[in-house]
This record gives structure tokens, C-alpha cells and sequence, in this order.
């Protein structure tokens, strides 16, 4: 069996600054960001104060993610708001966008997700320093004992790659596992439809037969499992005579409906969940760098 | 030359299979002990349902990501080595 796993293909490559090269997830960030821009710009156009259909539910989903920061940052941390729903949003759009048949993930490239986690660390250590200065944050890094230092040191680097690892190996992961599943459902079908197909007409014929017979027996009386074998019998003794007669070979039938299902998992929901887990963790490493401000009592 | 490719094929699947199939047991005992926890709050108390649960699909990502690195590391080995 033999399963093709690429990274992003290099489509072209631009002649300035000595060659940057256009892969398919510049291509795919490109188009999530457009999409959300232009969406956003049309869906706040015309806000009335007793809003229509469509503004409820922006905003529903816009205070949905306020609430979320606030609770989690804490009040005075709401200018976060806007950096924290970009990520988001460019997060699980660049997931789903993958679901389109011609655009790849585009955060199925650890380009994309390193590039976010490394940029919430600078906004960390900046957000530091800001706070403790620059000896504070070196020497918050002796806290608590000073034998933790290289912990510490250590752990630092870590959060960003593993909250970059984290969200890649989810969603590219999610990937590869389907493409192995279509390779294999392809592969046994090819098996099954040859064995028909070598067995000569009047196998598919009997196949056939079988499937009306098991259709009509679920019309009479209904349960799910005859509806399934009755339709793949139909479709296995279709194709099997079909490939009989060299008109059509190899024909992938069993990979018809099973990797939707699992595509409901892998890219649905694991790319909602990741989005949510890398957002979440931004928010409380960047509210544990930014404290609250002493008020001065009057 | 058949022989070195085959060992060298060998040792790919020996890896691969390997990696990840020891590399499944700690999040699944993980995850499995936080859904546990979680059901237990459930029943106790159901008007948290909502809350449990949010909380308890975070805990789950969180906890497969050594999973997730392990499956990378099988895959690495399997079409990139």
C-alpha cells in the first residue's frame, strides 16, 4: 500500500527579495483572510439599534467570545478582545477551509502554527518586561528556588512548541489518517469488485438479485441494516458487472461514505476544538504576564 | 539491492508500530480518568452539566497532546525517513 504524505506543494515562486516561494497554505491564509475581511466589513454595514435577523446572531457569537476573554483575562484586559477573536477565527476558518475539495488546510503547515505561537510568546515576554522590567523577568525565572532556573528555562521554550505541535499534529494528523483510510477502502474495493468481476456475469447478476431482494424486504419492514447491505450490494453488483463487461475498472464504491462520517470528527470538530484549546491558552499565559494595575488608594 | 531495502523497511514498520502503539496508552488512561471525574461531578450536582462538559473537552486536548506527538514521530518515521 502505498500512501502519498506531502507537506504543502510550492505553486510558484515570486522573483523579488531573492525568491519567496508561494505554497499552497500562503495560498489557503490568503483566501480565509480576505473571506473574513470582506465578511466582517458586510456583515457590520447598516446596524440599527433594534437589530434585524442577521445582527442577532453576530452578535450573539461576537459577545459569545467577549464574555469568554473577559472571564478568562479578567476585566482590564479587554483590549485583548481583537487579537484574541483574529486568532480564532484565522484558526478554525484555516481548518475548515481544508473541507473545500481544491485548498489545503492552512493550518495544516507548521509554518502557520509555529508563526502564532511564537508570536504570543514575544507578546509575553514584551508584556514581562513591560511589567517587571528586564531584570525582573530574568529573575523571575530563579523563582521560586534558584536550582529551578534551568526548568524553567526550559519549560519557556516548550509552551510555544507544544501549543504549535499541539494544533499541527491535530489537524494534519486528521489528514493523513483519511487519505490512509481512502487508500484502504479504495484498495479493498478493487478486491472485492475483481473477485466479482473474474467470476464472470452471472456472479453480479446473483449480487444483484440479492440487493433488490434485501431493499424490497426493508420496504416491507424497516430496519436500517437492510437499507445499507441492500444499497451496497446494488452498488457492489452495478460496478462489479460493469468491470465485467470492460466498461469501467477498479471503481472506488466502499470509500462512498465513511470518511464523511469520520470527517465530522477529524475535521469538524477536533479543528473546532483545537482552535478553542490554542486561544484559550494564549489567553491565560498573556493574562498571567499582564496584572492587574494597582489602583493608589486615594 | 532487495535485502536493504527490506531491513530498512522493516525497521520503519518495527518503529512506527511501536511509537505509536505505546505512545496510545498514557492519554487514553488520562482521559479516561478525567471523564471519569467529570461524570462523578455530573451526577452529583447535574445543573453544572454544561459547564462540566466545556471543561472537560478542554482537559481532553490538552492531555492527547502527547498522543498527537507521538503519532507525528510514527509519521516521520513511516514517510519521511
Amino acid at each position: 500500500m502505498n500512501v502519498e504524505v506531502t507537506g504543502p506543494s510550492i505553486l510558484f515562486s515570486l522573483p523579488i527579495l531573492g525568491g519567496i516561494d508561494v505554497t499552497q497554505t500562503l495560498i489557503s491564509s490568503a483566501v480565509v483572510t480576505v473571506l473574513l475581511c470582506v465578511s466582517f466589513v458586510l456583515l457590520g454595514k447598516g446596524l440599527t439599534k433594534r437589530p434585524g435577523g442577521k445582527q442577532v446572531l453576530v452578535e450573539k457569537g461576537i459577545g459569545m467570545l467577549y464574555d469568554m476573554t473577559i472571564q478568562t483575562m479578567g476585566e482590564h484586559n479587554a483590549r485583548w478582545f481583537p487579537f484574541i477573536c483574529t486568532l480564532f477565527l484565522s484558526s478554525i476558518f484555516g481548518s475548515l477551509i481544508g473541507m473545500t475539495g481544491f485548498l489545503r488546510s492552512s493550518t495544516a503547515d507548521l509554518s502557520t502554527t509555529l508563526t502564532w505561537a511564537v508570536m504570543v510568546s514575544v507578546i509575553i515576554w514584551y508584556n514581562n518586561i513591560k511589567a517587571n522590567g528586564f531584570l525582573g523577568w530574568l529573575k523571575g525565572f530563579t523563582e521560586p528556588v534558584v536550582v529551578m532556573t534551568p526548568m524553567n528555562l526550559v519549560s519557556e521554550v516548550a509552551q510555544p512548541v507544544s501549543m504549535a505541535f499541539r494544533h499541527f499534529g491535530n489537524v494534519a494528523g486528521g489528514g493523513v489518517i483519511t487519505s490512509i483510510l481512502y487508500t484502504a477502502l479504495s484498495m479493498l474495493s478493487a478486491i472485492i469488485l475483481n473477485a466479482i468481476a473474474s467470476s464472470g456475469i452471472a456472479v453480479s447478476i446473483v449480487v444483484m438479485v440479492l440487493a433488490v431482494g434485501l431493499l424490497v424486504w426493508n420496504s416491507r419492514d424497516k430496519k436500517t441494516w437492510r437499507l445499507i447491505v441492500g444499497i451496497l450490494f446494488a452498488l457492489l453488483g452495478v460496478f462489479g458487472l460493469l468491470q465485467a463487461l470492460d466498461i469501467v475498472s477498479g471503481v472506488p464504491v466502499l470509500a462512498l461514505g465513511i470518511p464523511a462520517v469520520l470527517s465530522l470528527y477529524f475535521d469538524i470538530f477536533s479543528g473546532f476544538v483545537q482552535a478553542l484549546v490554542f486561544t484559550l491558552l494564549t489567553m491565560v499565559y498573556v493574562a498571567g504576564s499582564c496584572p492587574e494595575p494597582e489602583e493608589a488608594a486615594a | 539491492m532487495e535485502l536493504a531495502q527490506g531491513i530498512a523497511i522493516l525497521g520503519k514498520a518495527l518503529g512506527a508500530g511501536l511509537c505509536m502503539g505505546i505512545g496510545a496508552i498514557g492519554p487514553a488512561i488520562g482521559e479516561g480518568n478525567a471523564v471519569s471525574h467529570a461524570l462523578e461531578g455530573m451526577a452529583r450536582q447535574p445543573e453544572a452539566t454544561s459547564n462540566l462538559r466545556t471543561n472537560m473537552i478542554l482537559g481532553c486536548a490538552i492531555t492527547e497532546t502527547t498522543g498527537i506527538y507521538s503519532l507525528l514521530i510514527a509519521f516521520v518515521i513511516m514517510f519521511a525517513l
